[in-house]
This record gives C-alpha cells, structure tokens and sequence, in this order.
C-alpha cells in the first residue's frame, strides 16, 4: 500500500483534468433532449423525438443492424485468427517468436491512415475479382475490420497464455496427448476469460472503427459510426446526441460490471 | 522437453492462417501502396519530389507537427496530473480517477468530437452559458480551427498517455520519498527533484507514444478542424478521395509511416516494451 500521498495541489490539477475528460461526454446529454431539429441546448421543454427517430428511421436502424453483423463476423475471425497463432508460438516456441509476434502487431502500430490507404488498394483490387467481397461490401468491411482488430486479441491471448503453468501442458503431452488434445482440453479452457475478452475488445473496436472504414465504403456498406460521421460532417443531426448518450450508457454499465468481475476473479 | 516431430509441425501450422492472412490482406496490399507512389501517374520519383516542393504539402507537415507538438506536452502534463491521484491516491481516489481515465478511453472517437462540437461550438454549451452572463455578446469561434483540434485531440490521447506514466509511477520506490520528506524537503520539492525525475522513463514512452499518434490522427482533426485546419491523415484522404491524386497520398503514406518508425525505433532505445503497458 503506498503510504505517500498525492497532496492538495495534485488533487485540485488532477480534478480540472478529469472534469475536462468527462465534459464532452456529460455535454450530449442536454443536447439530446433538445425538442429542436437543430444542434441547440434545450430552452424549457424536453423531448425525446430524437431517441424515437433512432428507431423509426431505417437508416439508422439498418446501420446499426451491418455494424453488428460486421462487428461479430470480424470478432469471430480474429479471434480464431489471434487464438490458433498464439497457441502455436505458446507451444511451438519458435526461436523467431519475436520477430512473428512484432509482424502480427502491425496493423496497431502503424498509423491508422496507412492502414486505410493500405486496405483500400486491397479492396479495390480484389472488387476486380469478385463483387462481393471487394470495396464497399460489408465482408470487405469485416476483413478489414479483422486486420485491425486481430493484434490486439492477439496481444490479450498471449498474455493470458504467459499466465499459465507450462507443467500442465507438460504432463498433458507426457501422457500422450496430441497437439489438438493439449490446445482444446488444456489450454483453452484455462484462458477462457483471455479469450473471451479479445472477442469482445475486436468487436468493440469494429462496432466504433471509423478511420479505416471511411476509406473503404461509399453508398453500399454505411456502417454506423460511418452514418455518424455523416451527419456530424454536414447538417449536425441531434439524433447522434441521442446516439451518444445511449453508447456511453452501455459503455458505463459494461465498464462498471466488468470491474466487479475482475474483482471477484482477484478475490477468489 | 520435446514432442514428436509431428506434434512440433501441428503447433507450428497452428501458427500459419494468421500469418498467411496478414501476408494477404495487408503486407502485399501495402507493397501496392509504395508501387503506386512510385508509378502513379508517371513512373519514377515525381511524387517524392513534389512532397519536398509543394507548398501546400510542406504547409500540412509543419501545421501537423506544431499540433502533435502541442497536444503531446498538453496531453502528457494532464495526463501527469491525474495519473498521480489514480497510482497514488487513497482508495476512493483512486476508482474515480480509474472511472474518468477508463469510461472516455472506451467511448468512440466520434462520440467524443462530436461531444466537443456540442460544447464549443457557436450555439454550444460554452457559448451559450458566456454569453447568457453578458461575459461575451458575440459568440467566440472554438471550434473549426486549431484550438478545436487540439482540444478534442488532447482530449482523445490523454487516456493513452496515462498508462506508460502509471506503469513508472507503480515501480518507483516509494522509501525514496519519504525519506526525502523525512530529511525536511518541502512537497513541492520533493516532487519536482525526487518524484519526477524518478518517472523519467515513463514521461518519455507516454511523450513518444502520443507524439506518434496525433501525427496519424484522422478523425478528429477533420470533424473539429472543419476543413480549416487539415492534418497529413486529412490529406491523403483529400488526395486518394476529392483530387483523385493516388501517387502522392501513397507517397504521403510511405514517408509517414517511414517517419513513425523511425520514431518508434528512437522509443524502443529508451524504453522497454513493456513499460508502455
């Protein structure tokens, strides 16, 4: 336990920076609530009109609906991706562990904007090929989506990985199991929580990707953060306000029950 | 303690459709990109030469780096504050801080710009409220220029700059202070002689890492700058996506991505990986 304490002054700094990193999020609330058409704080009377056109215009509700279909289609293949490779280096232990680990990690370290420029040529030459899988196709979305996501769940496997007792894996082989055996009787289920938590960070960041996403759509695959970024770029629509307030909320609430989680796996 | 020769082959492969598909979808694509700065429209070194002559290039590069400058000493100084209350604060202090540093790091990039234009914007929270006070009859431009993107940058990279700075805050030895306090140095002192120069290491990896990332930076800029104040990552999408100029966003591509790793290799000499995390 530290003993030394953060005095009067860290406190009063440290207040200012955490009213300015929860500004913005508090500010859509009002903004949302708005009876207006327009991006304007509510004077007297509120309304829920914009909450209701989240449901009753189909624009949103179909963007919503393709986020989510690409966002678990991309968590799926990534983390498959991310698991068979990490099981492989965490048993194999190639002498060029590194060097693997340090390409698989690409697609996080690069700016983002490298990896669109880099995805759209992809897209655009295989569109050549076949038409439902090229640029603006929502699996073209999901594969692109898959590439940016896949270093981070390999990242969380193989940290879960490192946390395991290599004698289990050990006696497993020594009393004859095969490679199939050890990987899915073994291990696996000893990183359940590794596991499942890259499946839910790889759909997290493709529900809310955007930067690579702009390069790659136009009219067919409008995703939502992409429809968001449509409206914010033209006439401010206050239905995002409304938007906005409802992903925070869900976010608080995943945050808050993945805390008390964490704590009773600590706990026991 | 080594398996058969065929167990050994079966994790190895385990190890391939990964690797085959990063090959597929993103190494040979990025081999294209750097083809097509060399090729497009003309073969040869044209677009590398129009990067270092063009005025309105070399204006995007300068504005780029004096923001990523900014932002990153804004950045890594809020960061510095509040990481100090979440590392070392009582019980309490901390899940707050924990609760304000992890609640907007989750929460969309667009969901916080756009939170940032609801604030700053002419009819926004801000203006509003000042000039509701009489404080200002015309409504100040906070958004739409640079100010705005360095707000709502600061604002997206604190988070990430928070979490090298925890990690070196973590492993100090914490003796060291109390000693100093013991021997009669003030707060004030002992934070600015002992306390900070024992963090070094982690002010440069969050230094470093927040540099790297506003100088990619897309979204933000382009949402809060409104077209007024474009960075790199704006422009190569202007010249791939509005002046159909494919060699010279590749090329804008290939020089970023050069610069950035040159960078990283610099934040590798100084840091360890794993202090970043």
């Amino acid at each position: 336990m530290p003993t030394y304490r953060p005095g009067p002054v860290s406190l009063i700094l440290a207040v200012l920076v955490a009213l300015f990193l929860l500004m913005p999020l508090l500010a859509v609330i009002p903004v949302s609530l708005t009876p207006s058409r327009m991006l304007t704080m509510p004077t007297g009377e509120l309304s829920l009109r914009h909450y209701r056109s989240l449901i009753e215009d189909p624009r949103w509700l179909d963007s919503i609906l393709l986020s989510l279909r690409i966002g678990i289609v991309s968590s799926i293949l990534s983390t498959a991706l991310a698991l068979t490779f990490s099981l492989g280096v965490w048993m194999f232990q190639p002498r060029f562990a590194a060097a693997l680990i340090g390409f698989v990690l690409l697609p996080m370290v690069v700016p983002p904007v490298v990896s669109a420029v880099t995805l759209y040529f992809l897209l655009t030459s295989v569109s050549g090929l076949t038409s439902s899988f090229g640029y603006d196709t929502w699996l073209g979305v999901a594969m692109a989506h898959s590439v940016m996501t896949v270093p981070f769940a390999t990242v969380l496997i193989l940290v879960s990985l490192s946390q395991l007792d290599r004698r289990i894996d050990l006696a497993a082989r020594g009393l004859g199991a095969t490679v199939w055996e050890r990987a899915t009787r073994v291990i696996m289920p000893n990183i359940k929580f590794g596991i499942v938590t890259a499946a839910l960070l790889s759909f997290v960041l493709s529900w809310e990707e955007i930067g690579v996403t702009l390069f790659i759509t136009s009219v067919n695959a409008i995703t939502l953060p992409r429809l968001m970024w449509m409206g914010l770029r033209d006439n401010i629509d206050p239905a995002i306000a409304a938007l906005s307030v409802i992903l925070i909320i869900i976010t608080v609430l995943v945050l808050v029950v993945r805390s008390v989680v964490t704590r009773q796996r600590a706990a026991r | 303690m080594r398996g058969t020769l065929s167990d050994r082959t079966g994790a190895a492969l385990l190890m391939a459709p990964l690797l085959l598909f990063l090959i597929l979808a993103y190494a040979w694509p990025f081999l294209g990109v750097v083809k097509w700065s060399f090729t497009l429209p003309t073969p040869g070194l044209g677009q590398y030469h129009a990067l270092l002559t063009d005025e309105l290039v070399q204006s995007v590069f300068i504005r780029t780096l004096r923001i990523a400058a900014i932002v990153t000493v804004v950045s890594v100084t809020a960061a510095y504050a509040i990481t100090v209350v979440w590392v070392r604060g009582s019980p309490v202090q901390r899940v707050l801080a924990e609760f304000c540093i992890l609640v907007p790091f989750w929460i969309s990039v667009l969901t916080r710009a756009f939170g940032w234009v609801a604030l700053l914007s002419n009819r926004g929270l801000v203006n509003t409220w000042l000039q509701s006070i009489g404080f200002i009859s015309e409504p100040l431009t906070l958004v739409r220029n640079e100010f705005g993107v360095i707000v709502g940058m600061s604002h997206f990279l604190i988070p990430f700059a928070v979490f090298p700075l925890a990690s070196a805050m973590r492993s100090l030895d914490e003796r060291v202070l109390l000693a100093a306090r013991g021997l009669g140095s003030s707060r004030m002192r002992t934070f600015w002689t002992v306390f900070v120069p024992m963090t070094r290491s982690g002010i440069i990896g969050s230094a470093l890492i927040t540099f790297v990332f506003s100088l990619g930076f897309f979204v933000t800029p382009a949402i809060l700058g409104g077209g007024r104040s474009v960075m790199i990552a704006e422009l190569i999408y202007l010249r791939i996506f509005q002046s159909p100029d494919w060699g010279l966003g590749a090329a804008i591509s290939v020089v970023l991505v050069v610069f950035v790793g040159a960078l990283m290799a610099l934040l590798f000499r100084y840091v360890k990986p794993k202090q970043l995390v």
